[in-house]
């Protein structure tokens, strides 16, 4: 068995293992073996590709192909380069987090961790596979599973906001799909047969007006997942109402894919198209990037505070990607890693406040800080780290981004770039406030002063995820070189 | 002719011999070994589903009015298992239902029949042959719609589906004179070389078509639909969607493809529109169906617009995606059935609202249901995504992006009402919860096969290369 298909094989041997668990006690059990297994599979993953690079330097490492439908020429076929397996590391952390954040889950404890770990396989097949039609079957086996486990875990409006959430997302994946298809009847656009194969069309110059055509279709279908503005809207009803460790693996890694489809799919194999509709979704993008700081300073809601946070700085990930260059495109990769674990982090401990407190209402918090110190203390790092305070590893990615955007000298990027930058300074505000007013200042409620602790699974979860934070955060020349050289294959398809 | 080339025959004479050993079992068993005729029955027709997979020949007989091969054997094949699990999931309704009432060979008999009807309309070689198919086929439904006779609804049910079939075959018998008149001939092949764009033909084949897409039930031939499946006892609206509907769109393949090949400029786009009508009717009225058997009507009205996509491409291509699909379409659409009916006999219970709760009180029917629903929206790693997946492939490969697009827009249009139904089982606390109760065996059975179809034919892939490697062999 090769190195990568274990990503997608020990996740569906712990689901059918959980099939048989009884309670929540071995359901949790099952689930924490299965991920921390998966965990330690992803560290050695990096090791394992960085020693393989050294000898080996085609585009992906670990490649296999297997024939699945031959008469349309549809393959297994999977492999790594530097971006997805970063990625792959970071969905093993937030799942592995998810688990513990869980710990306590009551009802229906065994669905849901299956939910749970179907949802992860199919983010982990997303990310290992280097075939069109696998990656789709592995994109719309994430989505789904988000159905159940927003409407039968979540809370306030959970169905509707289910029902949105999975409509919009397989609704943009319908329009992928088009695209999909009009990339592989291009494929053979220089004699050869058609396929699905990532790497093969590639190689292939598939004609102007069709790339015009479908740019947009593929980027539209991925960017919706990203959260893309104006179809973000799925996205704060829908982490609201999720339960924990579903709006840390949701906002951690499904919208991810987004950003990764649209750099691996759309903009490598329709680079002209990218091209020609790079400034139109620039300013899509750059709206959604202000769009979702403003939007986040007017919540009274944790929850909400952080979808729109997101909102903006995913809309910061897909701006980097339309700037197509070496810079921003590698601050990109680092600010999706970043926002994941970030953002995963503030939402467990938004979790963690709400499990005890049952309010998520900013005004009425007040003073956690001297009850809970060491939520307290994570939350003000996660707080600082996101609004990109150096040593940590929102700064290096917004640095990158924002270097690599001045890069262009034109009038337009200019202007655009300095608007996006003034999202920092909102950030800063919303971000400061809130956590200023729900963990400083006196204890305004005294029910509050009775809360308990963190607990160890708790607090395992959280160091978990704030652990790479900071590694990226004082190391980041290693990633970014890892990261760079992967990129480059990427650069060459522009020219 | 020699006796031997008779056995091109082989389903058809075996499934005759069925029907007959039934009659005759019925007129020599007493009361009490009446009950004894399901298991006979569901052997017997084991037996000859079995024989079905040995190979059979390619070839024709009686003059060519009656023609098999290897693609024309395995659907036949297929819809037999289709058959089977069918009256496995119906076997403990005959038993407790029927057989009180003296009639149970009768339906057995009628469905029986009207599966011998579909076999020769898909191995007719003229038009003659074809009708006499399309009314056997046709005539016996009708007799089972009513089945319950002691129901309003289920008379009411059969007279709406005698009536307006009754309509369609003469629509298709007079497009069929129509196309005698242009050509002065019956057989297939025949016409196929003699045809041409002329007024008369085309008016010959819009009526011939309106009568087999009133059998698909296509926009604007639909409106029967609902209404009859509501009224028909639900293991017979399960053989009107899945079997009847399933054979009805091959056999429609089958002669666009090659009787009509003349007039592809014409029918291509009367298929385009109808398909874009359908799948956007079907689905506009499935939104607000609160009955389960309507529900699943519009759907399945829904799902025939979507086969229409792989009409489009007159090839080896669209010959797979289109037979792959309708496979894929029984299986799901009977574990859906399945499930509807097995609650129905527990509970009496058919409104999407009282299946509130359902998933806590019942979780494996509940899972059956997912499965088969979500194979019908066409999530993955479901085979209907497969289904789907390469019929949107098949009318892409001949240009048409907007169908397409209209087609996954649709795809999520039904997404929606899926959902609807996973909402009332899984996401739903109910207190009043249809209460646990265990499946009978043959259901039990029936819902198995169903879901492993489901879950099998998809992932497994050298299924839809064996469909490819023999689609070949009628269209020369």
């Amino acid at each position: 068995m090769d190195i990568l298909s274990l990503f997608v094989i020990v996740p569906v041997l712990t689901v059918l293992v959980l099939a048989f668990a009884k309670n929540l006690k071995q359901a949790r059990i099952i689930s924490l073996i299965g991920m921390a297994i998966q965990f330690a599979m992803s560290i050695n993953l990096i090791f394992a590709y960085v020693k393989e690079r050294a000898v080996n330097s085609d585009i992906m490492v670990f490649t296999k192909d297997v024939v699945w439908f031959e008469s349309l020429n549809i393959h297994y076929s999977i492999g790594v380069d530097a971006i997805s397996v970063v990625m792959i590391a970071l969905t093993s952390i937030i799942v592995l987090a998810g688990v513990f954040i869980s710990w306590k889950i009551d009802d229906l404890p065994k669905e849901f961790f299956i939910s749970l770990i179907v949802l992860s396989s199919g983010v982990f097949g997303f990310f290992i596979s280097t075939d069109l039609f696998t990656l789709f079957v592995f994109y719309e086996i994430a989505v789904i599973p988000m159905y159940l486990l927003i409407g039968i875990w979540g809370s306030g409006p959970k169905e509707n906001s289910a029902m949105k959430l999975t409509l919009m997302l397989m609704g943009a994946s319908a329009v992928l799909s088009v695209g999909i298809f009009g990339i592989y009847f291009n494929s053979n656009a220089d004699g050869g047969a058609l396929t699905f194969n990532i790497l093969e069309i590639a190689k292939v110059n598939i004609p102007l007006a069709a790339q015009n055509i479908f740019f947009p279709l593929v980027f539209v279908g991925f960017a919706v997942i990203g959260a893309l503005f104006p179809f973000h809207t799925w996205s704060p009803s829908g982490h609201a109402s999720a339960p924990t460790a579903v709006s840390m693996l949701h906002a951690g890694v499904l919208m991810k894919l987004g950003g990764y489809g649209v750099f691996r799919i759309a903009m490598y194999l329709l680079p002209l198209g990218a091209l020609s509709w790079s400034n139109f979704f620039l300013v899509l993008s750059a709206t959604g990037v202000i769009y979702g700081a403003f939007g986040a300073i007017m919540q009274k809601d944790l929850k909400y505070v952080n979808a729109y946070a997101s909102v903006s700085h995913l809309g910061l990930v897909l701006f980097a990607l339309l700037m197509l260059n070496k810079t921003a495109w590698n601050g990109a990769i680092i600010q999706s890693l970043s926002h994941g674990l970030l953002t995963a982090l503030f939402f467990a401990l938004i979790g963690m406040v709400y499990g005890r407190t049952h309010t998520r209402e900013i005004s009425k918090l007040s003073g956690l800080m001297k009850i809970l110190p060491f939520i307290g203390a994570i939350y003000v790092i996660t707080g600082l780290a996101y609004l990109g305070l150096p040593g940590f590893s929102g700064f290096v990615a917004e640095m990158n981004i924002f270097v690599g955007a001045f890069e262009h000298p034109d009038m337009f990027h200019r202007i655009l770039t300095i608007i996006v930058v003034s999202s920092i300074v909102v950030t800063a505000v919303y971000i400061l406030r809130m956590v200023g007013k729900i963990m400083m200042g006196p204890i305004t409620n005294d029910e509050y002063r009775k809360l308990p602790k963190a607990t160890w699974y708790e607090k395992v979860g959280l160091v978990l995820l704030l652990i790479p934070v900071v590694i990226i955060g004082v190391m980041p020349l290693g990633l970014s070189e890892m990261i760079k050289a992967s990129i480059q294959p990427f650069l060459e398809r522009l020219l | 002719m020699n006796w031997e080339s008779l056995l091109l025959m082989r389903s058809e004479i075996g499934l005759l011999a069925i029907i007959l050993l039934l009659v005759i079992f019925e007129i020599f068993s007493n009361k009490k070994q009446k009950a004894n005729i399901i298991p006979f029955a569901l052997i017997l027709l084991t037996i000859n589903t079995v024989i079905g997979f040995l190979p059979l020949n390619t070839g024709e007989i009686f003059g060519g009015m009656f023609r098999t091969n290897a693609l024309l054997h395995l659907f036949k094949t297929t819809l037999s298992i289709g058959v089977l699990i069918l009256l496995l999931q119906s076997a403990d309704w005959l038993k407790e239902k029927v057989i009180a009432e003296n009639k149970s060979t009768e339906f057995l008999i009628l469905i029986l029949s009207s599966l011998l009807g579909t076999y020769y309309m898909i191995s007719a070689g003229d038009f003659l042959m074809f009708y006499i198919g399309l009314e056997l086929a046709t005539l016996p439904v009708a007799a089972l719609v009513a089945y319950e006779t002691f129901k309003r609804k289920s008379a009411e049910a059969g007279v709406k589906y005698i009536l307006s079939s009754a309509l369609a075959s003469g629509s298709t018998i007079f497009g069929i004179s129509l196309l005698y008149a242009t050509t002065g001939t019956i057989y297939f092949d025949a016409m196929a070389e003699i045809l041409t764009i002329s007024n008369l033909s085309i008016l010959g084949f819009i009526f011939f078509f309106s009568g087999l897409a009133f059998k698909i039930s296509l926009a604007p031939f639909h409106f029967w639909t609902a209404d009859v499946y509501e009224g028909a006892p639900i293991n017979v609206a399960s053989y009107l969607s899945v079997i009847s509907k399933g054979a009805a769109v091959v056999i429609l393949m089958i002669v666009l493809f090659t009787v009509f090949k003349p007039l592809i400029p014409i029918w291509s786009k009367i298929i385009y529109i109808i398909a874009i009508a359908t799948m956007f009717v079907g689905n506009l009225f499935a939104l607000r169906q609160q009955n389960m058997k309507r529900f699943l009507a519009y759907s399945s009205i829904a799902q025939a617009g979507f086969i229409l996509l792989g009409l489009l491409s007159v090839d080896q291509l669209g010959t797979t995606t289109v037979v792959y699909f309708v496979a894929v379409y029984i299986f799901s659409n009977l574990g859906a059935f399945g499930v509807v009916q097995a609650i129905s006999a527990a509970s009496n219970k058919e409104n999407i609202d009282d299946y509130e709760g359902f998933y806590r009180t019942n979780p494996r029917l509940s899972m059956v249901m997912m499965l088969s629903l979500f194979s019908l929206a066409g999530i993955p790693p479901l085979a209907g995504f497969f289904g789907k997946f390469f019929l949107y492939v098949a009318a892409a490969s001949k240009g048409y992006y907007i169908l397409v697009f209209i087609g996954v827009v649709n795809a999520t249009i039904s997404l929606y009402y899926y959902l609807l139904v996973i909402r009332a089982m899984f996401l739903r606390k109910n207190p009043d919860a249809i209460p646990y109760f265990k499946s009978k065996p043959y259901m039990k059975l029936g819902l198995i096969m169903a879901a492993v179809g489901i879950l099998v034919a998809g992932l497994y892939s050298p299924l839809y290369e064996y469909i490819f490697s023999i689609s070949n062999s009628f269209l020369n």
